[in-house]
């Protein structure tokens, strides 16, 4: 577990969402699925975020600016400086032999990275609309589908599928494919076990994502609650 | 002294942190295993943080056996906090403890605002506590007490020997969307920066009623900081919501606490203890004194 001051390089927009850019710092990216904590400046708690691109020199970081936290390093600029703790938490395994990426909206940040470790792989990708699907430039060559239809619908038997996105649509990743990896999020105050704030259900009992975590075996997973069958 | 607020810190899943602690204070442990509250257990507000963990813990048994010796290989003195619901949840926790190697002191925690309040007061806690154990007992008080200092006084009347000021403060967050609790449970304790005058103005209080030694926290993000909780009374500081976004924070405090001592002409942190008490302002009348127990 590494902290380093990094440096702003660049924030590109990438249709709503946001493509930041810091130093490495002396900080390993780590594997792909794993995540590092960003302190945006003026607030009390740093944002979990996975790796995107790791690019020579520079970490890359896909954001999606909804809150004070992620809209605080959406405004960030180049040669502000910021601190950042990672790589943290467990990635996804690489020995995989037919590798299909499958992410949907701001669940797609982790994908680019874990294509160019895997020496490229197919990727299936759900957007909710056409200015957020302008993400999909990150995945050259991805199938892209937009809201009413679901990536699930489009899921074909006999890929090892690694995949991450909103709550709803890992449930259906995982009823569809149960020996999925699933990258899973929630709200984390440190990242590294101190604050039991992302504790989530796994298998029956509460455990926090960021130390079991993110990236877990499909079949560990509770059926999702009825709400969110319903939904 | 630099120690972790219970609860902000895990030194199984982050021994390096742990070891950089003058003392590990653990999360709170109950005498049954408890799940916790349901997500979403945190929100971040514009000074500080909600959480609702709700003492998740393996219970007294599972930590004697799979927890306390895998802390006491850390070698860092260790600090147990417990709590329960009733005065004998208490003894039967600090009865259990009382023979436990490496464990330095216990902190009982009568004030987690997440949690059913027990049904017990302070005193009648503290009083079963030190009738079950020899082991140090330091009372962890709430900052929404009317009075601070009467609880203090009431828990030095019942046999303390610290006093740890302050838990949380009882704090709402809405979505900003949807105007809904962000935490699942409504309300949870708050803590950060916004808490800092609040636990100042509690060791202040609690150093003047009682003298006994204080763990002071609650907003601690730099060394001045804790310099002027030490000067308000506290002989010790703990680092509770900064530990999240910098676990280096323990060390960097100490050398900043160290600094801003000695530019002050103290010659160690100790030395400045109570300085906010002396010469001028000294008399000042601090707070309308209620009695301990108002039934």
């Amino acid at each position: 577990m590494r902290r380093a001051r990094a440096r702003t390089c660049g924030v590109e927009a990438v249709g709503p969402y946001v493509l930041l850019r810091v130093s490495r710092a002396g900080l390993e990216p780590g594997d792909p699925g794993q995540f590092f904590m960003l302190s945006p400046p003026g607030r009390v708690l740093p944002r979990p975020m996975s790796l995107c691109l790791a690019l020579p020199g520079e970490l890359g970081f896909l954001l999606d600016p909804i809150g004070p936290g992620t809209r605080a390093l959406a405004e960030l600029e180049p040669g502000d400086e910021l601190d950042v703790l990672g790589p943290l938490g467990n990635g996804f395994r690489l020995d995989v032999e037919r590798p299909l990426l499958v992410g949907g909206g701001i669940g797609i940040a982790p994908l680019p990275y874990l294509a160019e470790r895997l020496g490229g792989a197919p990727a299936l990708l759900g957007f909710r609309s056409a200015a957020h699907a302008e993400a999909a430039a990150l995945l050259p060559g991805a199938e892209v589908v937009l809201e009413p239809e679901y990536v699930t619908e489009r899921l074909r038997p006999g890929f090892d599928v690694l995949a991450c996105g909103p709550e709803p649509m890992l449930h259906a990743v995982a009823r569809l494919t149960p020996d999925a990896q699933l990258a899973w999020e929630a709200p984390m105050a440190c990242g590294y076990g101190a604050c039991y704030g992302c504790a989530v259900e796994i298998g029956g009992s509460l455990r926090r994502l960021c130390v079991d975590g993110p990236v877990l075996p499909a079949a560990d997973v509770a059926a999702p609650p009825a709400r969110e069958a319903a939904a | 002294m630099i120690l972790n607020a219970s609860g902000c810190l895990d030194a199984l899943t982050a021994a390096s942190v742990a070891r950089s602690l003058d003392a590990f204070v653990t999360k709170t442990v109950t005498p049954l295993p408890r799940a916790g509250n349901p997500p979403t257990r945190i929100a971040e507000t514009d000074a500080g943080m909600l959480n609702s963990i709700g003492l998740a813990n393996p219970g007294i048994d599972r930590f004697c056996v799979d927890v306390l010796p895998r802390l006491r290989e850390l070698g860092v003195p260790i600090w147990v906090s417990v709590g329960g619901f009733a005065a004998s949840d208490y003894a039967e926790l600090c009865a259990r403890l009382d023979g436990e190697a490496g464990v330095a002191a216990l902190e009982l925690n009568v004030s987690c605002p997440n949690v059913s309040s027990p049904v017990d007061a302070t005193e009648e806690i503290v009083r079963a506590a030190r009738a079950a154990t020899g082991k140090p007992l330091y009372t962890k008080l709430s900052p929404s007490a009317p009075d601070v200092a009467a609880a203090a006084e009431a828990a030095a009347q019942a046999g303390t020997d610290g006093l740890s000021v302050v838990n949380t403060l009882r704090g709402l967050a809405l979505d900003e969307r949807t105007l809904r609790p962000i935490v699942a449970t409504g309300a949870g304790g708050y803590s950060g920066p916004a808490l800092r005058p609040v636990a100042l103005a509690a060791a202040f209080a609690c150093y003047r009623a009682t003298g006994l030694p204080i763990v002071g926290m609650g907003g601690v993000e730099t060394g001045r900081h804790a310099l002027d909780l030490i000067a308000a009374g506290a002989s010790a500081v703990a680092l509770g919501t900064v530990l999240f976004r910098d676990p280096s924070a323990p060390g960097r405090i100490r050398a900043e606490l160290a600094a801003e001592a000695a530019s002050r002409g103290f010659a160690a942190p100790p030395d400045a203890r109570g300085a906010a008490h002396e010469g001028k302002g000294a008399s000042l009348p601090l707070l309308t004194k209620t009695p301990a127990k108002s039934q």
